[in-house]
């Protein structure tokens, strides 16, 4: 690395109060949630405004790096630092579904087993209908059906993975050029990224109205709503990054050799699509 | 090789926020960001340090005196939380962006307005942590949260407001953690002069990078289980709740997943700018440089996998106690590598003792005692013994008040003259050291005769057996406390002014951040050097 030197200045940002906005905002957001969760009804005012102050800077902020970036500011010296930046923020983001994957595991192999292990010591008479097996929602949980697999979950992995086809394909698109292919692609993945969320929309109603599968469902309800609703989540970002990068597109942002922000997005986007592999096969299928 | 700068500029001509208070909320330069995480982090200090001074006035005698148990319980929880998220994290968060650009020649740090928000995130992040405090005199609220820092459950899903701004309060510091680890690593990767390949990368930099890397990994995980007990206080889930198949337990090994992690985030850095004092001071080079960064990178992998040491008595099947006691064990063999280098540097050196030195070589011996006493608990059957004992309390204040709050002060009587351009009182830099270091032995080490004896932490009120100890602890932690006031005041002597240094502050003193000026432009190295 950095064998030769750098042949023009590095990119230093003038001053901006974005920042210290951003952290006012988060304030005001989680400081309204704490009440709002407390039974104080101002909390949900709080909340909002904390939320428009982090939108406005969203807006403001990347508006003004779009801007820099059109302006030529980065070059590959900036290029190589947003590049590096953005495979150690997805690797906090790995580290912060592992907690969830972790408790998952744990709740499986420890203490729902190790639950029914002193069911079994006391002759079962301490929780009748509990045979610390998996599904569970443990000792004093109701009764709640598991999501199968081979159904909605099923349709949603082909749903993803095929999107993580189409924006390799509006990736190439660039490459070659093709302006066409480049938006093409990315609205079928925008559609596809939408049409999951719809699914996954229905599947927890459906859960909630007839599976009796709620968060409140022991053990396996909260880890299933947990893993798969932190997806979600990060699906619906994922998918208002990709809308931001297909409307940059459609303006003639990003050249051939130059799309950080394309590619920044597209590792999300696949970093979220191996997620939820990983959540098909321990949370629905196993 | 000597670089020609330009003289010290603080006019900011490049700034559309020059002058006063915007100057600070908006800036994006190292220095200056690094100048504000310092002054937050020694403003937490004295926070986080009066807190504990009440909880030692109410243990100098039996009995209840000043305070109700449930206030004692959350002004030690609140102590910890300050001094390790709002006082030593920054305060190496400071380091890193004065030190960092100027030690490996690059002209800032790599993401400049990201830096920013990472220092911002942490007045909201230390407002939410002692704001029940004030609410419960408004009769809001029943105070801070009152669990310890660890926050166990099932103790913290039944405690009240104050847990939940504890748990966004660890989001906001986090989130700030994780943000300044990113642009550390890519400053240390992408930015690092001409020449300059990772075996010449100056140690500081290589204890950062892998407390980055450490910060990147436990974190996210941390935030996870302060999520699942929000979700398991307001949203009905059971994550740590039997009855729901889940377990309080797993709140434990999710903590102390990044819990002991979070030991070496504190000391790493730590770790890397003792050589650099070291050597300079010894006007000898490091010893053993591979060997260090070998240590630190064995270190932080050990560090991931030995975290149910902190819950040996909780029940762990036996196959676990074992291999928790011997892994744990395994970290001392780099430790002690790393104290050998320290020592072998000194070796023979031509040594003076300027209070840099001097903090240097109390954290080397005093630290020992917190390695040493480390083995003891780890010690699956003297665990039994002393778990949640003040043996503990002791153990963990000689790992993290010498090994880190002496090891910052270190660095910064080291540093202090290269960032002001002027040199601190020796003197009383030198009343600090002595002051400090028989203070803290005072308040201490009867801690550790405490434990031995059978004294229970976390509770306000004790046996008569234990009175005499507690009351030396209580006189040493007041003189400790008050002799911080030196601290301040040698510091803001020094800002405001005293006698000028050249750039090469230490004749010592070897590096780049040496060739600048002191203080340096407010640009520094627009032009990279070579490093040959």
């Amino acid at each position: 690395m950095n064998a030769a030197p750098h042949t023009h200045a590095y990119y230093v940002p003038q001053p901006s109060l974005y920042p210290f906005v951003l952290s006012g905002g988060m304030f005001l957001l989680l400081l309204g949630s704490i009440l709002a969760m407390n039974g104080f009804g101002a909390g949900s005012w709080v909340m909002l405004g904390g939320s428009g102050v982090i939108v406005y800077v969203l807006f403001g902020w990347f508006g003004k790096v779009i801007g820099e970036s059109q302006g030529g500011s980065y070059r590959e010296w900036e290029d190589k630092s947003f590049r590096y930046g953005m495979v150690w923020f997805i690797a906090s983001e790995v580290m912060f579904f592992a907690a969830f994957f972790g408790a998952l595991f744990y709740v499986r192999t420890i203490s729902v087993p190790e639950l029914g292990n002193m069911q079994a010591a006391h002759g079962a008479t301490l929780w009748p209908d509990f045979a610390g097996t998996w599904p569970s929602a443990g000792p004093k949980g109701a009764a709640f059906t598991p999501m199968a697999a081979w159904g909605i979950p099923a349709i949603n992995t082909a749903l993803l993975l095929s999107s993580g086809v189409t924006v390799t394909w509006a990736h190439w698109g660039l490459l070659q050029n093709s302006r066409r292919q480049l938006s093409l692609g990315l609205a079928a993945t925008v559609l596809l990224g939408i049409a999951f969320l719809v699914l996954q929309a229905y599947e927890y109603h459906h859960a909630y109205t007839e599976m009796g599968l709620t968060l409140g469902a022991g053990a396996y309800g909260a880890t299933f709503f947990m893993l798969t609703g932190f997806h979600g989540f990060h699906v619906t970002l994922g998918a208002i990054m990709l809308s931001v990068i297909l409307a940059r597109s459609m303006q003639g942002h990003f050249t051939a050799d130059r799309h950080f922000g394309f590619e920044a997005v597209t590792w999300y986007w696949h970093f979220v699509d191996v997620v939820w592999l990983l959540l098909f096969v321990v949370v629905y299928w196993l | 090789m000597s670089i020609a700068t330009t003289a010290p500029d603080h006019t900011h001509h490049d700034s559309g926020y020059s002058g006063g208070l915007l100057r600070w909320l908006t800036t994006t330069n190292h220095k200056d960001i690094g100048t504000l995480y310092m002054t937050f982090a020694l403003l937490m200090f004295f926070v986080g340090g009066a807190m504990i001074l009440a909880v030692r006035a109410e243990l100098f005698q039996p009995g209840l005196q000043m305070m109700q148990p449930e206030f004692f319980n959350q002004l030690i929880g609140v102590h910890a939380l300050v001094m390790i998220f709002a006082a030593l994290m920054p305060a190496a968060t400071g380091f890193a962006n004065w030190q960092i650009p100027l030690m490996i020649g690059a002209p800032d740090m790599a993401l400049p307005r990201l830096n920013n928000w990472g220092f911002w995130l942490l007045p909201p992040a230390a407002t939410l942590l002692v704001l029940p405090f004030a609410l419960a005199l408004f009769g809001i609220g029943d105070g801070a949260l009152a669990t310890g820092w660890t926050m166990y459950a099932p103790l913290s899903v039944q405690g009240g407001l104050g847990v939940d701004f504890a748990i966004f309060a660890v989001h906001l510091f986090g989130i700030s953690s994780v943000m300044g680890s990113i642009n550390i690593i890519v400053t240390i990767f992408n930015m690092r002069a001409p020449g300059m390949t990772m075996m010449k990368l100056p140690l500081f930099a290589w204890g950062w990078l892998i407390t980055a890397f450490l910060l990147i990994a436990t974190i996210p995980v941390l935030a996870g289980a302060v999520t699942m007990l929000l979700t398991d206080r307001h949203f009905g889930t059971h994550f740590f709740n039997a009855a729901g198949g889940g377990d309080p337990i797993l709140f434990q090994h999710l903590f102390w997943f990044f819990g002991h992690p979070e030991v070496y985030i504190l000391l790493l850095p730590v770790w890397g700018l003792i050589p650099h004092v070291l050597s300079t001071f010894s006007r000898k080079p490091v010893y053993g440089y591979k060997a260090q960064v070998y240590a630190f990178i064995a270190i932080g992998l050990l560090s991931v996998v030995v975290w149910a040491h902190h819950f040996l008595t909780v029940g762990l099947p036996v196959p676990a106690l074992i291999y928790f006691m011997f892994s744990t064990m395994a970290i001392s063999l780099p430790l002690a590598v790393l104290f050998f280098c320290w020592i072998a540097t000194m070796w023979r050196g031509s040594i003076s003792f300027e209070t840099p030195m001097l903090f240097a070589i109390g954290f080397i011996v005093l630290f020992g005692i917190a390695g040493l006493t480390g083995l003891v608990l780890a010690d699956v059957a003297a665990d039994a013994q002393y778990h949640h004992s003040y043996f503990v309390v002791a153990h963990f204040h000689y790992a993290l008040f010498t090994g880190g709050i002496m090891g910052v002060m270190t660095g910064v009587y080291y540093w202090l003259p290269k960032w002001t351009g002027h040199m601190y009182s020796e003197t009383l830099g030198k009343w600090h050291f002595w002051l400090t270091v028989v203070s803290f032995n005072l308040t201490f080490m009867p801690q550790f005769f405490l434990g031995l004896a059978g004294m229970p932490r976390r509770i306000p009120d004790y046996a008569l057996q234990f009175a005499e100890f507690n009351a030396i602890s209580t006189v040493g932690s007041f003189i400790l406390g008050i002799s911080q006031l030196l601290f301040a005041w040698n510091i803001w002597q020094c800002v405001r002014g005293g006698a000028k240094v050249s750039g090469k502050v230490w004749e010592g003193a070897d590096g780049l951040e040496w060739q600048l000026s002191s203080p340096p432009p407010h640009h520094s190295w627009e032009t990279q050097p070579e490093v040959k």
